[in-house]
């Protein structure tokens, strides 16, 4: 992820769960390894939910959640379980119930298709390749999609709500068409 | 919809990549940091960093030819040899490997794969299975001792699965360096085996063996190791020849080689003199991210 943000020339960049530096950040991305019960309890034991919030939803800095990281903006995932996600963007985190044609996880290359082109997907094509790999998806209200991707059925592939953005994809896994998605997040600072 | 994936697979021993011939014999190749720069600015879909020597001499993974792979490598990366610990695993992937593939640990630890898969998510571990032709039919074959199993890749597969794995990589041992294509029925066989997506690797020498493991089997991703190695913009070259042959696949990169013909041996041909002189030379600006 840093390796990525580097190449484009952001020296700035910090990996940090210090909430002193996530308070200063201009904008925030939200990375996910892992399961996401262990994902949501790291984030609430070190109390990173709060600070978030404080930041996210009160002073409006852009945050970017990528896999797990997007699917901790939920209300709530059935990965392990039922666990409460971060609830910023109304919907649930499912696995994927497809034909048996369909391997799961879904991994790979797929084509996104952007709902609308501002924000994210300003300087990309109309149907970029990104890289996925996940066993659970997100659904949530059509108002919140941003793209989705077909696998099986129409998977939500990027969510938005004001200044909160989420990609299922990894862009940092994704070539230029990930760089290009960077560059287009960092540039809404000011302007979402 | 879901493209297959094209995979490059990087052979390292001592620190160096090589091209291996029957898991027996070696030439030196170069530095896998740039071998990762070319094949990344090819169009790669995915690389596979495989450590030969880490478990035959008892040592850690290469924490830092990961990192320094991984600061060059914009696709998947993953990485297999010598992770006989959680905590290997975990070191890799903040070194910046995606995946891990496990080999031996899944032939005498196994409970090891399920460990990782429930810290790291089971996206993360690869089953990695050396396959062997046998006159009693396909065996999994136990590289460090030299010896072949009693198992059956298919059946291995799926114990690999019920453990933790997210994914099955597939190596032929007798096509390794052969140039004979990809083993087909040992490719499938493994592949209805799973629901879990397949790479297979072994034995390809051109476009011609990737479009006939797509068209001959549902295996999602093909990986080579040798053949990327010694033709310019390889990749980029065999994808142009699945895209003509109906296989899906990424080809994002400017110069597709769409329109290039391809000689025998799967290298891009100079143009015919006509269409040299019809050509338009047209300026394309610096693509600026």
């Amino acid at each position: 992820m840093r390796n990525a943000i580097s190449a484009l020339g952001y020296c700035k960049v910090v990996l940090s769960c210090d909430p002193q530096v996530i308070a200063e950040a201009n904008a925030i991305i939200l990375p996910g390894v892992g399961a996401f019960a262990e994902c949501a309890h790291n984030l609430r034991e070190r109390h990173l939910d709060e600070i978030l919030g404080e930041v996210v939803l009160k002073r409006g800095t852009p945050i970017l959640g990528i896999c797990v990281g997007m699917q901790l903006l939920s209300d709530f995932s059935e990965e392990g379980g039922r666990h409460a996600g971060l609830g910023w963007i109304p919907g649930v985190v499912r696995r994927f119930e497809l034909p048996r044609e369909y391997a799961v996880p879904h991994v790979g290359w797929n084509e996104v298709r952007p709902m609308r082109r501002e924000h994210l997907f300003s300087n990309l094509s109309e149907s970029p390749n990104f890289y996925f790999d996940h066993s659970y998806h997100f659904q949530c209200a059509p108002e919140h999609v941003l793209a989705h991707c077909e696998y099986g059925l129409s998977v939500v592939a990027a969510v938005q709500r004001n200044n909160i953005f989420g990609v299922q994809f990894h862009p940092e896994k994704s070539q230029n068409n990930g760089l290009k998605l960077f560059r287009a997040f960092f540039n809404t600072l000011g302007s979402c | 919809m879901l493209k297959k994936r094209i995979i490059a697979t990087l052979v390292v021993r001592q620190g160096i990549v090589v091209q291996s011939i029957g898991f027996r014999s070696y030439l030196p190749v170069g530095r896998p940091e740039i071998a990762v720069e070319f094949l990344n600015d090819w169009g790669v879909d995915e690389i596979v960093l495989i450590d030969i020597s880490a478990t035959v001499e008892s040592r850690s993974p290469d924490m830092a030819m990961v990192e320094r792979v991984a600061k060059r490598c914009r696709v998947p990366l993953l990485v297999g040899g010598g992770i006989r610990t959680l905590a290997h695993a975990r070191e890799l992937v903040h070194s910046g490997a995606d995946k891990v593939a496990f080999n031996q640990a899944s032939l005498h630890t196994p409970g090891l794969l399920t460990q990782v898969a429930n810290v790291l998510g089971s996206q993360c571990v690869v089953g990695a299975i050396d396959g062997l032709r046998t006159t009693s039919g396909y065996k999994v074959y136990d590289y460090v001792l030299g010896q072949t199993t009693s198992q059956a890749p298919t059946e291995f597969a799926q114990a690999m699965v019920r453990l933790g794995c997210g994914e099955i990589f597939i190596q032929s041992v007798d096509r390794d360096g052969s140039r004979q294509g990809f083993d087909l029925p040992l490719i499938q066989a493994v592949r209805e085996a799973v629901d879990v997506p397949v790479i297979c690797c072994g034995g390809a020498a051109g476009a011609a063996h990737f479009v006939e493991v797509f068209e001959g089997t549902d295996v999602h991703a093909a990986s080579a190791a040798n053949l990327f190695h010694y033709t310019e913009h390889s990749v980029t070259v065999i994808k142009a020849a699945l895209l003509r042959a109906g296989v899906f696949v990424r080809n994002d990169v400017r110069a597709t080689y769409l329109e290039n013909p391809l000689g025998k041996n799967g290298r891009l041909e100079k143009k015919i003199d006509q269409a040299l002189e019809e050509m338009l030379f047209v300026r394309i600006e610096k693509e600026v991210i």
